[in-house]
């Protein structure tokens, strides 16, 4: 048993749900108890979905339980088969249903159903959504492909995108944005899938000459088993950021058989010169700390190192599926790798590692709000904010510019920050005001830990000079250093050790 | 037009009206979300889920923003092990709870509440509150209910709750009166005051706000519902000897009234007293009501089964709005508990219990109704068919009972309509 408050992911039908919702000409009938269709808020609320997803769930009360639940299983199926007419029906079990053990595919498959009918084993005590849409993803795959269809000679080349889902973390602008770069990179696509795919589209995924992967978490599985296959390659480099874009053009490239020579040179994001320009000098060195889902913390963080120079002080993952993926990315930082479903713990990683920025899901937004650090939303469990109306990928080119922006902005602007410095002693300024962008929180949040040193007039007195921004975290330093040093009244002395002492 | 007589038991309305039972899919949430009303109403209770990963994901989705605090709910997500039987379910429950009664030591009274894998596997939830009572002793009262999906729809994980507070209730068999169901504090401070200027004075509140101020009740205890989903919590207030007054519930002005005056009667109050104290804040409560009516008046308006509010809703909206009714759909109909309502609604209205949610749905576009009441996951898809939508989950959430309120309540129906006609894109 597992003590939670609050989860990154929900139950392993969730993700199957995603998958299902994604689609046309899919329905899927899950067995479960009245109170579990409470997912369908999560695509309509959420996302705005203007449809109900395609699932039909069979309500099965306690009254149904001594009796007959598998009838009720199976009355659901053709009733549903009658109404929606789906091309491809995915039939399993909620949590509670697998307790109750009724053999929903076995049911399933015994109507005889004239379409793919497809049983979905995602063991709820053990796994998690982003397992639950992989596993659907591969196993709709599995039972959709046909055969394979060779390109006509003279034809472009041409792939499949796999991975985006319904509920997924800027996935809608994502593919559109990677459409518009392969194509015009002279790559034809030919499936993308599930977001907006029908199993009939699935069949033709085995006539693309590769597969782009773009969320591992949903799509690896289901690229993998296409490998072994059909021998189709695939491309695992998440373009996002100008770097890991350029490596991902690099790649799909070389599978084309197309030189991106010249490509690369016209193509690239503003983020590159903005980066540049002086005024981003302050970002130089900025601490950061990056928690998502793997392909996002990943990603991010080295937009973060090597586009905006920040310092990269935290890194890690809910996802312990890719662990050793973001493990191995934390080491070229120099840091540990959190690999936690905790909010709690990761609350307290963050507020150890006291970063000027913090690049997280919604929870972290909140932990950071808590601790008056800025923040970024970088990765799902997604919020009604993640479907922006307006057009915001997080990949290619111009997501590298939607990641300029979003992780500069909660900083103070350069500028704006270097006169705060400058007229901090004058008398219309009040350095305890917080920066507009942090709300109420940050002046209080910032205190300091109980007091153990005084500190002298000086002291306190220089303290206040120190720009507001900085100055919560120098006073934490210092009397730290203080408590280290078993000084008792903190002096200019000590102030000015302390911060040789964090410096060096 | 006051007189009691005219509202009671006469075979008037709908109270002899054929119901269409369905018992196909039900699109209606489990008695957990409960839940995220009921701990800010109690606020030194926690409420820990037995349950699995979809419980506890339920109960961040329902609470939306108010998780990002750290709430007094949580979840013991069951899992392989316990399953397994590698790890005994006794001894891990045991185990999280001594953690969390260590970091969250202003907690005076905890909620096991069973889901429904707990109830599968038969987790003996009251056991364990039992030997979990014993080990933390006085500073900790610990009891259990079942909010699961087999055996509660939405609104009856509070009637779980409050059912299981019963026993504990101190025993007193003076003359008191008592209200049962969670109101809002502000509206608990309204039916106050109006109950001590009409002069009853004794007033316990169930669920109180602080686990110490639990009510009394016995032979002497009379209590008046303000929810009407209260059905077992009503049966264990009878096996202790108190007595339900039976009126229709405080929503709208009319309800409000015969509420309070059904309380009266039993209390020996004159009606000379009735009309000094209630005639004027109905007569404002009518007045506000105003506002609204034009918007409303006229319209035709379509429950969905949730929360069991639906049938005194339904009666507010044609009474006192002018509303027409189509479909009312509610989860289960108590007719004991809803006689009253009942009578008050305009004949032939068409009432169904249950839910079989794709035939309601062809339903509804038959009707075409004006507005739609229904939980979250129907409300967009119906918007983007072209209905108006009025989810009904903030019905629960916001303080809607008494007059103050009665205004606010017809203001939740009539915004939405409000808002289609002032969009002109
Ligand atoms: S219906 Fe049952 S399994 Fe689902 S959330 Fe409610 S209690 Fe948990
Ligand atoms: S202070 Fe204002 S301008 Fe500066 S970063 Fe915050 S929101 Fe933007």
């Amino acid at each position: 048993m597992q003590l939670s408050l609050w989860t990154y992911e929900g139950p392993p039908h969730i993700g199957a749900m995603r998958v299902a919702t994604a689609m046309k000409g899919v329905h899927y009938v899950l067995h479960a108890p009245q109170g579990d269709t409470y997912a369908d808020l999560l695509f309509t609320m959420i996302e705005r979905r203007d449809e109900r997803p395609p699932v039909t769930y069979t309500t099965f009360q306690a009254r149904d339980l001594g009796g007959d639940t598998a009838t009720l299983f199976k009355k659901a199926v053709a009733d549903a088969y009658e109404r929606f007419k789906p091309q491809a029906m995915l039939v399993g079990a909620s949590c509670t249903a697998e307790l109750i053990q009724d053999d929903p595919g076995g049911l399933a498959l015994a109507l005889d159903l004239p379409i793919p009918v497809v049983p979905l084993e995602l063991p709820a005590y053990q796994r998690k959504e982003n397992y639950g849409a992989s596993e659907t993803f591969y196993r709709l795959v599995r039972a959709c492909v046909g055969p394979r269809v060779e390109r006509a000679a003279g034809a472009k080349p041409s792939c499949n995108i796999l991975g985006p889902t319904a509920l997924g973390f800027r996935h809608r602008d994502d593919v559109a944005e990677v459409t518009r770069l392969v194509e015009k990179l002279g790559v034809r696509v030919n499936v993308v899938a599930p977001l907006g795919a029908t199993p009939a589209d699935l069949a033709r995924l085995p006539d693309a000459d590769f597969n782009i992967v773009l969320y591992a978490e949903t799509a690896l599985a289901a690229a993998l088993w296409l490998e072994k296959t059909f021998g189709q390659k695939f491309v695992n480099v998440a373009p996002i950021g100008v770097g890991a874009t350029r490596d991902f053009v690099k790649t799909v490239a070389e599978l084309a058989g197309i030189d991106a020579t010249d490509f690369l040179r016209a193509e690239t994001s503003r983020l590159v010169w903005y980066s540049r320009s002086i005024d981003s000098t302050y970002l130089t060195g900025k601490t950061v700390f990056v928690f998502g889902d793997a392909t996002h913390a990943v990603a991010l963080a080295r937009v973060a190192a090597e586009e905006l120079g920040y310092k990269v002080v935290g890194l890690g993952t809910y996802a312990r599926e890719f662990a050793r993926e973001v493990r191995a990315a934390a080491k070229g930082y120099g840091i540990e790798a959190l690999i936690c479903d905790d909010y709690l713990d990761v609350e307290a990683a963050i507020k150890a590692a006291a970063p000027a920025l913090v690049l997280g899901t919604q929870m972290e937004r909140h932990i950071a709000k808590r601790l008056g650090i800025p923040c970024a939303v970088i990765s799902a469990p997604v919020h009604v904010q993640d479907f922006p109306a307006r057009y915001s990928p997080f990949m290619g080119f111009e997501g590298a510019n939607v990641l300029f922006d979003t992780l500069t902005h909660p900083l103070m602007m350069g500028l704006e920050e270097h006169l705060l410095g400058m007229f901090r002693e004058d008398f219309e300024f009040s350095g305890d005001a917080a920066a507009s962008h942090l709300g109420h929180a940050a002046a209080v949040v910032l205190e300091a830990e109980p007091v153990t040193a005084v500190w002298d007039e000086a002291a306190e007195k220089e303290l206040k000079k120190i720009p507001f921004f900085v100055r919560g975290k120098a006073r934490r330093n210092t009397e730290m250093f203080a408590a280290e040093q078993k000084i008792g009244v903190i002096s200019l002395k000590t102030l000015y050790d302390a911060k040789a002492h964090f410096a060096s | 037009m006051n007189e009691i007589s005219a509202i009671t038991v006469e075979p008037a309305g709908c109270s002899d009206a054929p119901v269409l039972k369905e018992r196909g899919q039900r699109e209606v949430f489990c008695g957990l979300t409960g839940i995220v009303w009921l701990h800010r109403r109690i606020q030194d209770a926690f409420f820990l889920v037995v349950g699995s990963r979809t419980c506890a994901h339920l109960l961040q989705s329902a609470a939306g923003v108010m998780i990002f605090a750290e709430p007094r709910f949580a979840t013991a997500i069951i899992d392989e092990r316990d399953l397994a039987g590698l790890a005994d379910a006794n001894d891990e429950l045991d185990r999280v709870v001594t953690r969390l009664v260590e970091r969250r030591p202003e907690i005076k009274l905890l909620f096991l509440v069973g889901s429904c894998p707990s109830e599968v596997i038969k987790l003996d939830l009251s056991r364990a509150a039992l030997r979990l009572g014993r080990k933390f002793g006085a500073d900790l009262r610990v009891l259990s209910y079942s909010g699961s999906g087999i055996e509660t729809t939405f609104t009856e994980g509070e009637d779980a709750c409050l059912a299981s507070l019963v026993p504990v209730l101190p025993a007193s068999d003076a003359a008191q009166l008592m209200v049962v169901g969670t109101v809002a504090e502000i509206v608990e401070d309204q039916f106050r005051r109006y109950f001590s200027e009409l002069g009853i004075h004794d007033v316990g509140f169930l669920p109180p706000r602080r686990a110490g101020e639990l009510p009394a009740v016995g032979k002497g205890t009379f209590f008046l519902l303000a929810q009407p989903f209260l059905a077992n919590t009503a049966l264990e207030l009878e096996r202790r000897g108190a007595e339900r007054i039976a009126a229709p519930f405080p929503l709208g002005v009319e309800g409000t009234l015969a509420w309070f005056e059904a309380a009266a009667q039993k209390f020996g109050i004159s009606q000379a007293r009735c009309r000094a104290v209630l005639d004027a804040p109905a007569e404002r409560a009518r007045q506000a009501l105003a506002r609204c009516r034009i918007t409303l008046a006229g319209r035709k308006v379509f429950f969905f089964p949730d929360s069991q509010l639906e049938i005194p809703m339904a009666r507010f909206l044609a009474r006192e709005l002018g509303m027409t009714l189509s479909e009312v759909g509610t989860p289960f109909l108590h007719r004991e508990h809803l006689a009253e309502e009942l009578a008050l609604l305009p004949r032939g209205t068409f009432l169904s219990e249950g839910q079989d949610v794709e035939r309601q749905l062809d339903r509804c576009d038959e009707e075409k109704p004006d507005l739609v009441v229904c939980g979250m996951g129907l409300a967009n898809p119906l918007e983007a068919r072209g209905f108006t939508t009025k989810w009904s989950i903030e019905l629960v959430f916001t303080p809607v009972q008494g007059f103050e309120q009665a205004a606010d309540l017809a203001e939740l129906f009539a915004r939405p309509l409000r808002r289609r006609a002032l969009l002109k894109v």
